[in-house]
């Protein structure tokens, strides 16, 4: 469909933070109709080794290769779609390869908005939880608990309400605080500042300022160009799952910009 | 171009899938799999050693408790009786084969004290038979949890053992108030119920991870599980003495049966149990001439079977989890 994507060009002045060496993400869905839905077609397609309707496999990223090193923003820009998020979970290793590989420095960690925790829980347990989930031990999860709840900054009485009775804005909201409340190595950001009013968005652009100071390399999903122009020094540009564009931040999103403004 | 300084990957550890070459430009004949080993970056879905893995578990332990006391605490949250259902539970489950097996079909032949045998029974069983249901779910119940944050996955199944450990101690409050009621006297030996509820909860981690690995890939074991439960429960000497029964005719010539039925795991665990705290139970087995040291063994055996093989099989896919 598109011309191929740029060939990787390794910078051996620069030490490597994160090299994405030819990747391609499959995940499965389940669900979403496909068949008649009853036992006798259930039982003819297994008959003829088919595999189920129901399971979908959604060939999200596309052989996709580039070296992030140390220092850099890399803000990844792309249409609904395009395989943003899924690239993002790849690196932090929370979706397996199909093929390829990536290689990190240390553990990343993605800051996204769609992170849910456990909904049945109150927020005070999923704030310890997920503290604990991460490594902190116990007595700095302690140490980080009044921090996280301030950041949060959830109406009176909301933090011992169970998740599920929370807004999207302030379950967002919460997730952020608890996952930011740790140093990383490879900090992902996903659509973090896009939730949440606009004094959450300041105070939080704010924490991820100072996250990217002791990160080694800050990804960036948004579709807030101008946010993405202005934090980093690097772009990636993803058409359906293929790197369309990489490199300066201004004539990516030029070139991006012509391509969907027409 | 060559690298005279060029290192293996450090901790000998990391690339264990070879990735096809990539789109390289003619320049360098490095290959980003090489030029990121040389800079000692890991794989990040890769599966970490098992050394790493088991510290980074431990170092999860307050995670595996925390979660294990938050998940019972909400679980009974919507229903009016709350907590109270630990207790009630296992009770009506109690009392509805009671009422089957005892009055009704009365196989209680051979057993001095049927009320503590059946209930005993019962308990020790759902303990096992709860932590294999919840291990299958363990990992598709929590995709988000898995898809959010790094932890080792057998957080998870470790986790829902310990929610069904939890429940056991309630059962086990439960069923000292039944078995004294039932006029049996404390003995030394209800101290073994220590090691033998230790070994049981070490067999079910192991079953429990082993589900937790089918259970992510293969969906349909939820709809498998009820049966396969249900079946080990009438094989597992619940209703019945296992030793009445292999005395019967037409048992008789196929005393392998007895010996399988007594091998059983949960057969096992459930019978150290009844005969730790039920007094009268070991004058029934002795009346039928059977022992009950070895089954100290089977137990040991069977705990140690079952982690070490669940933990290695669950550990080897350590790296899919979260696929779908």
């Amino acid at each position: 469909m598109t011309e191929s994507p740029p060939p990787v060009v390794i910078d051996y002045t620069r030490e490597p933070i994160v090299v994405v060496d030819n990747l391609h993400v499959i995940y499965r869905v389940y669900g979403g109709g496909g068949g008649k839905g009853t036992a006798a077609t259930a039982l003819m397609r297994i008959l003829r080794r088919q595999n189920r309707p129901q399971m979908k496999e959604v060939h999200a990223v596309r052989g996709v290769s580039f070296v992030a090193y140390r220092g850099d923003a890399i803000g990844v820009i792309g249409t609904n779609g395009s395989g943003k998020s899924t690239l993002l979970k790849a690196i932090a290793g929370l979706l397996p390869p199909a093929r390829g590989a990536v290689y990190t420095q240390g553990r990343p960690s993605l800051l996204g908005v769609n992170a849910a925790l456990m909904r049945d829980l109150s927020g005070e347990r999923n704030i310890i939880l997920g503290c604990l989930a991460m490594g902190l031990s116990p007595e700095e999860t302690r140490a980080k608990y009044d921090e996280i709840v301030k950041f949060a900054d959830l109406k009176p009485g909301f933090i011992h309400y169970p998740m599920s009775a929370y807004s999207s804005g302030m379950g967002a909201r919460l997730r952020f605080a608890i996952a930011a409340a740790r140093t990383h190595d490879v900090l992902l950001i996903d659509e973090a500042l896009a939730t949440g009013d606009a004094k959450f968005r300041k105070r939080s652009k704010a924490k991820i300022n100072e996250l990217r100071r002791d990160a080694g390399a800050v990804f960036l999903v948004a579709h807030n160009l101008d946010q993405v122009e202005e934090t980093c020094n690097r772009v990636i540009w993803l058409d359906e799952g293929k790197i369309r564009m990489d490199g300066d931040p201004k004539e990516v999103i030029a070139a991006y910009n012509e391509a969907i403004g027409k | 171009m060559s690298h005279p300084d060029r290192v293996g990957p450090p901790g000998g550890e990391s690339v264990d899938t070879i990735a096809e070459p990539p789109a390289l430009a003619g320049k360098s004949a490095e290959s980003l799999a090489e030029f990121a080993a040389r800079h000692g970056l890991t794989q990040s879905a890769a599966r970490p050693p098992l050394r790493t893995y088991v510290r980074e578990l431990w170092q999860r332990r307050t995670f595996i408790w925390t979660f294990a006391s938050a998940k019972s605490m909400s679980m009974y949250t919507s229903s009016r009786l709350g907590q109270v259902w630990q207790v009630l539970t296992p009770l009506l489950n109690a009392a509805v084969y009671y009422l089957v097996f005892g009055l009704l079909l009365g196989v209680n032949k051979g057993v001095t004290n049927y009320t503590a045998f059946l209930i005993t029974g019962v308990f020790v069983f759902t303990f096992t038979q709860r932590s294999l249901t919840a291990g299958a779910r363990s990992i598709g119940n929590n995709l988000s949890l898995i898809r959010a944050l790094h932890f080792p996955r057998a957080s998870l199944p470790f986790a829902h053992v310990l929610v069904e450990l939890q429940q056991l101690l309630i059962s086990m409050a439960v069923l000292a108030v039944i078995v004294l009621a039932t006029g049996e006297p404390i003995t030394w030996r209800w101290l073994l119920l220590v090691p033998a509820l230790a070994l049981q909860l070490i067999f079910n981690m192991g079953i429990s991870l082993a589900i937790a690995r089918v259970g992510a890939f293969v969906r349909d074991i939820q709809q498998l599980l009820p049966f396969i439960t249900r079946a080990w429960l009438y094989f597992s000497g619940i209703f019945f003495m296992t030793a009445s029964l292999a005395e019967r005719d037409t048992l008789r010539d196929y005393p392998w049966v007895g010996d399988l039925l007594q091998a059983n795991p949960a057969s096992v665990y459930i019978e150290l149990v009844r005969i730790a705290l039920i007094d009268s139970y070991r004058g029934d087995l002795a009346a039928y001439g059977w022992g009950y040291a070895h089954l100290w063994w089977y137990a040991l055996a069977w705990a140690l079977v079952a982690f070490i093989g669940g933990f290695w099989y669950f550990y080897r896919a350590e790296a899919r989890y979260g696929r779908g």
